[in-house]
């Protein structure tokens, strides 16, 4: 579904690798190694070099904003554009069973976004890039500022999306989250990919 | 018309104001006298510079000379624009786009007052061309440096929301609509007030000035009117211009906010 063929950017080293309709692919590696520079090149927010397909068409064949709808990108720390929480949604109501099923208390609606805890700002951003039903999603860290229940409740709902197709591109810390979810694992480190053969990933 | 001149002793009289507040300053210890004469020194040496080449100018009537001093008008305050600018465009594209938005206002609301308001013989006569000229490029200027400050300002404090809008595939244009409109607003607020409290808070300084030259208030204040009229015309096609060309330099045909674009990225 989405090829990657020496995407490079200052700081990110020329990458290749496919990601598969329904697979999931968790990336781990040191702060600073590009995890993020490689998210933002992928969702094409900074300008790289090399090429990306999705469903064998270039990148450069499809507008961003269209681009962006097919290949979500939900960073380590959300941006909100307005105080009220439904507006970033395009039909808030509909989000009430998701909401509840990600542990997210129903008085979420009459608050203000910044009064929101960083973990509820977390699992509303990921249901808000769920709602343009994305093809792929590129993750940040969706679960660093959860407990172990709600961590749980976002694995399931994942997994049940990528049941349906969604592919997933789960950049994590940590080593057991990455084996639970993941049907690959890469590591990265100074700007430079590879897969990850499990017993040379360094332990942590 | 009639008025009173001033001669130089009236002025040297005026002068003396200032003198008296440096030797305030010395007496008090506040370290202002010696910046506020040179201050004083300047401004006395620039205005007689400008009346004498007003004065030449207005001899002249020419349309190439006349044109020169409206371009160099323009030049510098492009460069005002340039200086204002903390943290903004790189120099010279704050030089670029607030010059040519500014050529581009300035000049059209001129002339559109010149041809078909005031309609000196010929339209073009640097009496009445320059002093226009002048009025609707100060506030043009203070606009469109305003609107630019504002909206690198604000692309870059709102960073994650813009982004955020891009991700779930809006356009540069929606996405950076909030901050259009901020920084459009800061520009046009100056002149939005000036017209609110003109006459109430301040009297204009033409229309002072025309009145002590000996013309009927009810006149000075059609030519205030008109005056106004086109300050705001040229402030918003000004700012407008120049921040939507601004956008676009922050911008991509990717779509992408392209902060790595302005100073200190």
């Amino acid at each position: 579904m989405l090829i990657v063929q020496n995407l490079s950017r200052p700081g990110l080293e020329p990458t290749s690798f496919e990601l598969a309709a329904g697979e999931c692919i968790a990336l781990r590696g040191p702060s600073g190694a590009g995890k993020t520079l490689l998210l933002r090149a992928l969702a094409d927010l900074d300008p790289s070099d090399g090429e990306v397909l999705l469903d064998g068409t270039p990148r450069s064949r499809i507008p961003a904003p269209q681009w962006r709808r097919r290949v979500g990108y939900v960073p380590a720390e959300p941006g909100w554009w307005s105080e009220r929480l439904d507006e970033h949604f395009q039909d808030w109501a509909s989000q009430a069973g998701p909401a509840r099923r990600l542990k997210i208390a129903s008085s979420v609606a009459g608050r203000r976004v910044s009064q929101l805890s960083t973990g509820e700002r977390q699992r509303l951003a990921l249901l808000r890039a769920l709602e343009h039903r994305p093809e792929v999603l590129l993750l940040d860290e969706p679960t660093g500022p959860l407990d172990d229940e709600s961590t749980a409740a976002v694995e399931a709902m994942l997994r049940e999306k990528q049941a349906n197709g969604l592919a997933l591109f789960w950049v994590t810390h940590d080593k057991r989250q990455a084996e639970r979810v993941a049907d690959r694992q890469f590591w990265i480190d100074r700007g430079r990919l590879r897969e990850a053969v499990l017993a040379e990933a360094p332990q942590r | 018309m009639n008025y009173i001149q001033l001669d130089y002793f009236d002025l040297a009289l005026a002068a003396l104001l200032l003198v008296g507040v440096a030797a305030l300053s010395l007496l008090l210890q506040l370290r202002i006298e010696k910046k506020l004469l040179l201050a004083g020194l300047r401004c006395a040496l620039q205005l007689a510079l400008v009346g004498l080449v007003l004065t030449k100018l207005f001899e002249l009537v020419s349309p190439w000379w006349t044109g020169l001093a409206a371009l160099a008008m323009v030049l510098f305050a492009g460069r005002e624009i340039m200086a204002r600018q903390e943290r903004g465009f790189q120099p010279l594209w704050a030089y670029g786009i607030g010059t040519s938005a500014m050529l581009m206002a300035a000049t059209l609301v001129t002339v559109f007052a010149l041809t078909t308001q005031v309609k000196p013989e010929p339209w073009y006569d640097p009496r009445y061309a320059l002093p226009l000229l002048g009025m609707i490029l100060g506030n043009t200027m203070t606009g469109i440096a305003l609107g630019l400050q504002r909206l690198t300002e604000g692309a870059r404090q709102q960073r994650a929301g813009i982004e955020a809008l891009l991700c779930l595939g809006a356009t540069r244009r929606s996405a950076l609509l909030p901050v259009t409109r901020q920084a459009l607003t800061t520009a046009l607020m100056p002149i939005i007030n000036s017209l609110a409290a003109t006459g109430l808070v301040s009297l204009p300084g033409m229309m002072t000035g025309q009145i002590l030259a000996g013309v009927a208030p009810l006149d000075a204040v059609k030519y205030q009117l008109m005056i106004m009229f086109m300050i705001a015309g040229g402030t918003t096609l000004g700012a407008v211009t120049a921040v939507f060309v601004g956008l676009h330099r922050l911008t991509d045909n990717r779509d992408r906010l392209r902060l790595d674009r302005l100073v200190g990225e």
